[in-house]
């Protein structure tokens, strides 16, 4: 049972790795095969039953395209 | 299904343009704890900001509360203007290290002076990032800019200038504190940073500004991330963080 959940507005998202980098679990990745309508590649979650909820992936995204929810 | 709660969304104190910026660059995210510092204070209906000409020029566009573009480096003077006449709103400038440390520093430095009841945030790249990367007097010591090719060399162009010490030293400044966003406890020392300043505006306490310590992976030539570490690594020992002026909290509220 994960802790957390994520949404990503993959619109918005410019595929710079931000939040890849800082998510303490290293269950977020770039999806080499999938682009935005920018041309930029998305993010996708690995492990979705391992995030606890931190937001540190949402603090550090400079475009707002994470949304965290935490499960009670 | 289990009930869940609502740990970060995007503020309401931006609005749903896209923004801008480069990726990964760190205005976006300076943008962001503004906007919900406003929201925080419930402030934003009475926020006015004033956007500057740099990369962030179009910050207007970004800020969900009324705003207004001033020329190259008159941030501060528009700011004073703005709000003697009105002093019940909030007003904030948002200046690039270009815009506030060298063209606009005379505007800055009076303001400063005067103890303008208003909050600078003072986004400092160490470089003129939307001309394209020209050496600013933010530059660190040997670094490389399209106008400082060889690194810059500080004999000849003076070192790299610390808007945070310097304004601290003047009687009309309130607050002023230097902080980062390079890693989420970062972020959330800044956010608080940048609340207190609010909330001293409110209170009328006087000149406050926070300068942030950002990236501009683009003309560092850097990826996003590896912006990050050279910001922890090279440029916070030039720029330390931390409070350099405070008036204390206001007892009569
Ligand atoms: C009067 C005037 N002089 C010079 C310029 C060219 N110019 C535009 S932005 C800028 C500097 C921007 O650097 P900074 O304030 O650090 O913002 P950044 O893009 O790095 O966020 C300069 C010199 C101008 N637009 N107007
Ligand atoms: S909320 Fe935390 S654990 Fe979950 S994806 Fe984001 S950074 Fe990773
Ligand atoms: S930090 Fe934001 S913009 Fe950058 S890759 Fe992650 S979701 Fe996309
Ligand atoms: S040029 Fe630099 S400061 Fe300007 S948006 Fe791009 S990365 Fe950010
Ligand atoms: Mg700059």
């Amino acid at each position: 049972m994960p802790k957390g959940i994520t949404y990503f507005d993959h619109e918005k998202c410019k595929g710079c790795g931000l939040c890849v980098e800082y998510c303490p679990q290293n269950i977020l990745y770039q999806d080499k095969k999938t682009l935005n309508e920018s041309g930029y590649n998305i993010v996708s979650v690995s492990e979705p039953d391992k995030c606890i909820g931190c937001a540190f992936c949402a603090m550090m995204c400079p475009d707002s395209v994470i949304k965290v929810e935490v499960i009670k | 299904m289990a009930e869940t709660t609502v740990k970060y969304e995007k503020t309401k104190g931006l609005t749903d343009k896209p923004l801008s910026y480069c990726p990964g660059c760190t205005h976006g995210i300076v943008h962001k704890l503004v906007g919900e510092a406003l929201v925080d204070l419930d402030i934003l209906d009475k926020a006015i900001g004033v956007a500057s000409v740099g990369c962030s020029v179009f910050s207007y566009e970004f800020f969900n509360c009324d705003a207004q573009q001033a020329p190259h480096g008159r941030a501060c003077a528009e700011a004073t203007g703005i709000k003697r006449v009105l002093p019940d709103n909030i007003v904030f400038t948002y200046q690039g290290d270009g815009d506030l440390a060298s063209i606009g520093i005379a505007e800055t430095i009076h303001a400063a002076n005067r103890g303008e009841n208003i909050t600078v945030i003072f986004v400092n790249n160490a470089i003129y990032g939307m001309t394209g990367g020209q050496m600013a007097p933010t530059s660190l010591k040997g670094q490389k800019t399209t106008t400082s090719q060889d690194g810059r060399d500080t004999d000849w162009t003076g070192n790299p200038i610390k808007i945070s010490e310097m304004l601290a030293t003047i009687e009309g400044v309130a607050y002023i504190e230097r902080v980062s966003v390079h890693d989420p406890k970062h972020y959330l020392k800044a956010k608080k940073a940048i609340k207190k300043a609010f909330q001293y505006q409110k209170e009328k306490k006087g000149f406050t500004l926070i300068e942030v310590v950002s990236t501009c992976p683009v003309n560092w030539g850097m990826k996003p991330v590896d912006a990050m570490k050279w910001l922890s690594k090279e440029m916070i020992p030039v720029f330390p963080l931390g409070v350099y002026k405070d008036k204390g909290d206001n007892h009569e509220s």
